[in-house]
This record gives structure tokens, C-alpha cells and sequence, in this order.
């Protein structure tokens, strides 16, 4: 007990954490300051700078927007805050339909998803342990190369001259090359595939600490296997549905690359819109607001899911 | 080939040890000869991060976002036009392009329209926004006698629907496409009339739910491969489009055609950023594309006209002959080139704009 508490007193870095507490920072404390900053230069700085450009008005030119802050003749400081750019969003529909039509697709994606991803989570989960690791390795195997170029080799899965269509049209289903891609289902695909991991490896994480002799007494107590998974497997496994449904569904809703290169031109989605207001208009100030505005948007559902966990969670406690 | 060396040998060492070693350069994509960039490194000693882009609103973006980190960047005249004004453009110093004396007076004069006294920037390529076609699709759904010079091809709703099976593709290009339907409506291509805006809306409204997809670049492979029969296409492109699906040889055969109604002329226009890091390596490299042997490899690679006379001589005959790209005077005073719009109407150009493209 001696020794340890002398070892303890020798630690190397013993005077620092004296002398942050002199000047009345807690060893506490300074471990929260390094996320705290980190937080607070990249992401709620930048938040900052895209709130004011969203207040400002448009102007060609070199930032293409006009200065909120000016220092008037008479020494006066004028502060000119324009909020047309949110009224802008209000008033034409193509930003309320984009907004909507991005919750839509996100919302679908993450369904398909769990409803995928739930299967294999509870196959490798109840794997033998041997296969287990080659089996996770085997869902994250796609990370290895790029996004953008699993992205591309669906375009080449699904044109009118690709592999699926040349499949069908040799085995005769189809006799006319079917259009898949740019329309709103190969972004589902798209989607879909590339964030199925994330729903994947929660659920498994889950899935595989569930305690199977809970299964066993549920079926001995004469309930049947669907009455089980309603009552028993699903509630306990609602931390990672909750979790992984937070990892597809958040970024989807943003997702750009997807939609521009499956997509139809007719899919809207947030992303598309952001990017044409800042490449297509160059108008920073309304590209701004959309971005704030799909921020907020974006707080009610993660609010509601974690609200979701956090209920989940006291019921486990 | 080995005189040349011989002549540009005393450049190469003294550019080299004059001039800093690299210089950015911004340009269209699919738009330079494989070996242009090697021989001016070769012979400057000036390595290049050659970058690509596919329209004319990209580079406006980044350049009014500044320390785009460019030397070079080529713009079309329309949309350089505005930007001169803005600051975003450092004058070109003539005397270090003595290549200046190789352009056609001609061209030199009609981008002045765009860049008045030519200070600002040299014609790159030039060319016309027609149309291409899959010959062997459109014939199977037109018959032998369907309207291939026509823009009707595109803005007539039954010839449109005849083609939307095998695919029409149209540009990402807002000015442009509406230029070519208020040009084709009879009105004219450069209105900023609210009303002529909405009449063009309309006209493309009619037609597109036949329309595939919008997109500056994706229509070359796809006119190639037979993935789409028909598209809204800047000439060259189509043109790289007729090769490649020559190459490829299954069957697909691809043309060009400057509709007689009339097509988009527009100068690609070399010019140097106010903040560019290397503009004597800038102004090297421009003066470097204005050899009359560069030029004409350029051209007989990406088949796109040269503005540079003196590249004649070297330019393939075959497509010095070709209306399609050098066109003929009857053809040329056809042809419209869209101007600068003002930046109030580009707010009310990309709402329509998108409003077409999504049908909302």
C-alpha cells in the first residue's frame, strides 16, 4: 500500500497538475479544455462565420457579400443585418420541397438499412466466435478504397448498358435495358450501401452482448420466435437501432455526392440545392442561410433520438 | 519536329533559369493535346498542377472566393466579361508574350467584345454549342428524313419523346441553354426580359420529361457509348465523343451538327488571377500555347478551333476543312455569342434554371 502511494507521489507530471491547481484549473478541467477548444475553433467558429455571411446581402464581387460591420462617416458603427436571405427560403418552394424531400429519402434509406443491416448484425453476432472478427472485417472491407469510386462502380452496375442490365437482357427478362440510373431508387441504393456498416456495427456491438439465456426463457415460457423478437431482442436492442439509425440517417440527409452522380436531376436534395447556391449563384449569403437552416432541421430528429436513447437508457438503469 | 527543338532550345535555358518552377493552371476538362503540358515542361523547366473543370460558374466561384491558388485559368468570354470589373484578373504584360503576333485579327476583335482593348486575356479555343447525335438510335426512331439540323430535335415534344427511349442529354449551362431556346423561340439570345425567360421555361418544360439528365461533361462518354443518342454539346466534345466511339467500334456512330437555326459561339479565354502565386510562369505558359505548333496540336487533338493564324499550317486539313469546327462565313454570321448577364437577372436565370432541371 506504502509503495503504491510513493509511486504514486513520484509521478513525473505530479507538479503540473500542482500547478494548474494553484491557478485554480482541475486536472478535471484541463482534460475537458483540449475537446472544448477543439469545438470551439472548428466547429463553433465556422458556425459563426456561416450565421453572419447568412445576415448579409449579396453583391458580386470579392467576398461576393456585403460587410455587416461598417464604420459610418460621423464614427458611428452601422451593423446591417439583412434577414431576407431566410425569408427568400421561406417564400420559394424549391428550398421547403428540397428540405422535405432530403428528410424523405434519408428517413427511407434508414429504414431499408436497419432492415438490412438487422439480419447480418444477428448472424454474426450469433456466429461462431472463430468467424466473428472475418465476418466484421468482411463489412468494413469496403472502407478500403474510396467512397467516390464505390460510388462510380455503381454507375457502372446500373446505366442502360451496365452489368445488371446486360445480365437480365441475356438470361431474357427484360428485352429493353431498364433506366436506373438518375432516378430517385439508385439514389436509395446508393445511400443504402455505402452507410449499411454504420447501422451494421452498432446493432452488432448490441446484438452480441444480448443474453441468450433470455431468449431461451422466453421461448420456454411458450412465446414464438416473432413474439420473442417483439417483446425481448428488439427492446434490448434498441441502443444500437437508436445508434445506428443516427449514423445513416444524419449524414444522409446532407449527402451531396449521391444524389449528383446516381440521382435523376429531378431528385432535390439539400445537398444539391447548397451546392448550386454556392457554385451555380454564387450567392453566399442565401447558400449560408440554407446551411443554417438545414442545421436547425437537422437538430429536431437528433434530439428526438436521443431523447429516444436516453429513455432507453434510465429503463436499463 | 527536330528544327523545332533546335529553335526553342536558347528559350528553354533561359526560361528556366529566370522563372520560378510551377505554375497552376485551371482549365476545361478534356480540353488539351496528352503531350502539351510535357513539351512546355520540358522546355520552360516549369512543372504544371494541371487542374479541370466542367462550367463557367465553378470558376466564377472560386475565383471570387480568392487565393484560388491559380496562375492560368480559362473562363468562357461571357463570363470573363463580368469578371474583369470585379479586380479578379491582373493585366497580361505583352511584352512577355511576343506570341501575341501569331493571332487572327479576326477572333482578336470579336473577343474584344468581352475584353475590351484585350488586355486582360487570350483567346484559348473557340468553338460552337450544337448538337450531337448517335446517327444509328436516331435514324431507328426518325426515320431516314427526321430533322437532324434542327434544333427541333430537342424542343419539338414529338420528335423529343421519339428520342427519350434511347436518351437526350442536355448542358448544365444556365446562360447557355437559355440563349439557345430564346434563339431558337426567334427572340433575342441575350434578352433579359423576365417575360423571354419565362417563354423559354416554357419551351423546356414541354420537352423535359424527355430530357435524361443535365450535365457539362458526362454526355461524351455517354453519346459514345450509346447511352444517350442525343445531347446538347460543345463541338470539340462531341467531337472527342465521334472518336472514341470510333475506337470503341460497337456500332455507335456519332456526329456533329451547328443546328441551321443557329448555335452559341464562344471564345475560351487564357487569363491570370489578381492573386496569382507565379505570374511570370503564367504568362509562359500562355505565351508557350500561342506556338503556332502548339496550337495546331491542341487543335487536332481536342478539335476545337485555334485563334492562332500561324497554327494553320500545322492543323490537320481535315478538320481546317470541316464547317463543323472552322465554319464556313455563311454558317459563321449564323452563330449568336452570348454577353455577360448582369448579376441581378442570374438570381431569376438559376431559379428558372432549376426550376427546369427539377421540374419544381
Amino acid at each position: 500500500m506504502n509503495a503504491g502511494r510513493d509511486r504514486t507521489a513520484r509521478r513525473p507530471w505530479g507538479f503540473l497538475s500542482g500547478g494548474l491547481r494553484r491557478v485554480g484549473i482541475s486536472g478535471h478541467a484541463a482534460v475537458l479544455l483540449a475537446p472544448t477548444l477543439w469545438l470551439a475553433i472548428f466547429f463553433i467558429l465556422p458556425l459563426l462565420i456561416v450565421f453572419k455571411i447568412s445576415l448579409s446581402a449579396f453583391a458580386l464581387g470579392r467576398p461576393p457579400y456585403l460587410p455587416m460591420f461598417e464604420w459610418a462617416a460621423d464614427e458611428s458603427l452601422s451593423i446591417t443585418l439583412h434577414f431576407s436571405n431566410f425569408l427568400f427560403l421561406l417564400r420559394d418552394t424549391l428550398y421547403v420541397n428540397a428540405y422535405i424531400n432530403s428528410l424523405r429519402i434519408a428517413a427511407i434509406s434508414t429504414i431499408i438499412s436497419l432492415l438490412i443491416a438487422f439480419p447480418m448484425a444477428w448472424y454474426i453476432a450469433r456466429s461462431d466466435e472463430k468467424y466473428r472478427n472475418l465476418l466484421l472485417m468482411l463489412v468494413i472491407l469496403p472502407f478500403w478504397t474510396s467512397f467516390l469510386l464505390r460510388v462510380y462502380a455503381w454507375m457502372g452496375f446500373l446505366s442502360r448498358n451496365g452489368i445488371i442490365n446486360n445480365i437480365l437482357m441475356a438470361l431474357g427478362i427484360t428485352d429493353q435495358p431498364l433506366t436506373m440510373l438518375q432516378t430517385e431508387g439508385a439514389v436509395f441504393v446508393g445511400i443504402v450501401y455505402t452507410y449499411l456498416p454504420f447501422m451494421v456495427l452498432p446493432l452488432y456491438t448490441t446484438l452480441v452482448k444480448l443474453d441468450q439465456s433470455l431468449i431461451e426463457a422466453s421461448a420456454d415460457l411458450g412465446a414464438r420466435p416473432f413474439t420473442t423478437f417483439r417483446t425481448v431482442i428488439l427492446p434490448l436492442s434498441m441502443p444500437g437501432v437508436i445508434a445506428g439509425s443516427m449514423l445513416v440517417f444524419i449524414p444522409a440527409i446532407g449527402e451531396f455526392v449521391i444524389p449528383a452522380l446516381l440521382g435523376g436531376a429531378e431528385t432535390l436534395m439539400i445537398g444539391r440545392v447548397l451546392w448550386d447556391e454556392f457554385f451555380a449563384n454564387r450567392d453566399w449569403p442565401v447558400a449560408s442561410a440554407v446551411a443554417i437552416v438545414m442545421l436547425v432541421i437537422l437538430l429536431i430528429p437528433i434530439l428526438l433520438l436521443n431523447s429516444a436513447q436516453n429513455a432507453v437508457v434510465e429503463k436499463d438503469a | 519536329m527536330h528544327k523545332s527543338c533546335l529553335i526553342t532550345l536558347p528559350f528553354a535555358l533561359m526560361a528556366s533559369s529566370a522563372i520560378a518552377q510551377t505554375v497552376n493552371v485551371y482549365n476545361w476538362s478534356d480540353y488539351i493535346a496528352e503531350d502539351t503540358i510535357e513539351q512546355f515542361e520540358a522546355q520552360t523547366g516549369i512543372s504544371v498542377n494541371y487542374d479541370v473543370f466542367d462550367s463557367n460558374e465553378i470558376v466564377e466561384a472560386k475565383l471570387l472566393a480568392g487565393n484560388s491558388g491559380y496562375d492560368v485559368v480559362v473562363p468562357s468570354g461571357f463570363f470573363l466579361e463580368r469578371q474583369i470589373p470585379l479586380g479578379l484578373f491582373q493585366p497580361l504584360d505583352k511584352s512577355k508574350l511576343p506570341n501575341l503576333a501569331n493571332l487572327d485579327p479576326e477572333i482578336t476583335a470579336r473577343v474584344a467584345e468581352h475584353d475590351p482593348g484585350n488586355e486582360y486575356a487570350v483567346t484559348y479555343m473557340w468553338g460552337t454549342t450544337g448538337l450531337g447525335y448517335d446517327i444509328g438510335a436516331v435514324t431507328e426512331r426518325l426515320g431516314e428524313d427526321g430533322p437532324l439540323e434542327s434544333w427541333d430535335m430537342l424542343f419539338d415534344p414529338e420528335i423529343a419523346a421519339k428520342l427519350a427511349d434511347c436518351g437526350i442529354a442536355a448542358l448544365d449551362a444556365p446562360v447557355e441553354m437559355v440563349a439557345i431556346a430564346l434563339n431558337y423561340l426567334g427572340l433575342d439570345p441575350n434578352s433579359e426580359d423576365p417575360a423571354d425567360l419565362e417563354a423559354a421555361e416554357e419551351l423546356y418544360a414541354s420537352v423535359r420529361p424527355y430530357i435524361r439528365y443535365f450535365h457539362s461533361s458526362q454526355y461524351i462518354s455517354d453519346l459514345a457509348n450509346g447511352e444517350v443518342c442525343l445531347s446538347v454539346g460543345y463541338s470539340g466534345d462531341v467531337f472527342i465523343a465521334v472518336d472514341r466511339a470510333a475506337e470503341a467500334d460497337r456500332g455507335v456512330e456519332v456526329t456533329y451538327v451547328i443546328p441551321t437555326e443557329g448555335a452559341s459561339l464562344w471564345f475560351d479565354m487564357m487569363a491570370i488571377p489578381a492573386d496569382a502565386p507565379n505570374p511570370e510562369a503564367a504568362h509562359a505558359f500562355i505565351n508557350f500555347i500561342l506556338e503556332p505548333e502548339i496550337s495546331a496540336g491542341i487543335t487536332n487533338y481536342v478539335w476545337y478551333a485555334n485563334p492562332n493564324a500561324a497554327a494553320d499550317a500545322f492543323v490537320d486539313p481535315e478538320i481546317l476543312a470541316d464547317p463543323a469546327i472552322y465554319p464556313t462565313e455563311a454558317v459563321m454570321a449564323n452563330l449568336f455569342a452570348p454577353k455577360a448577364r448582369t448579376p441581378g437577372y442570374d438570381r431569376l436565370l438559376t431559379r428558372a434554371w432549376t426550376r427546369i432541371k427539377t421540374g419544381q
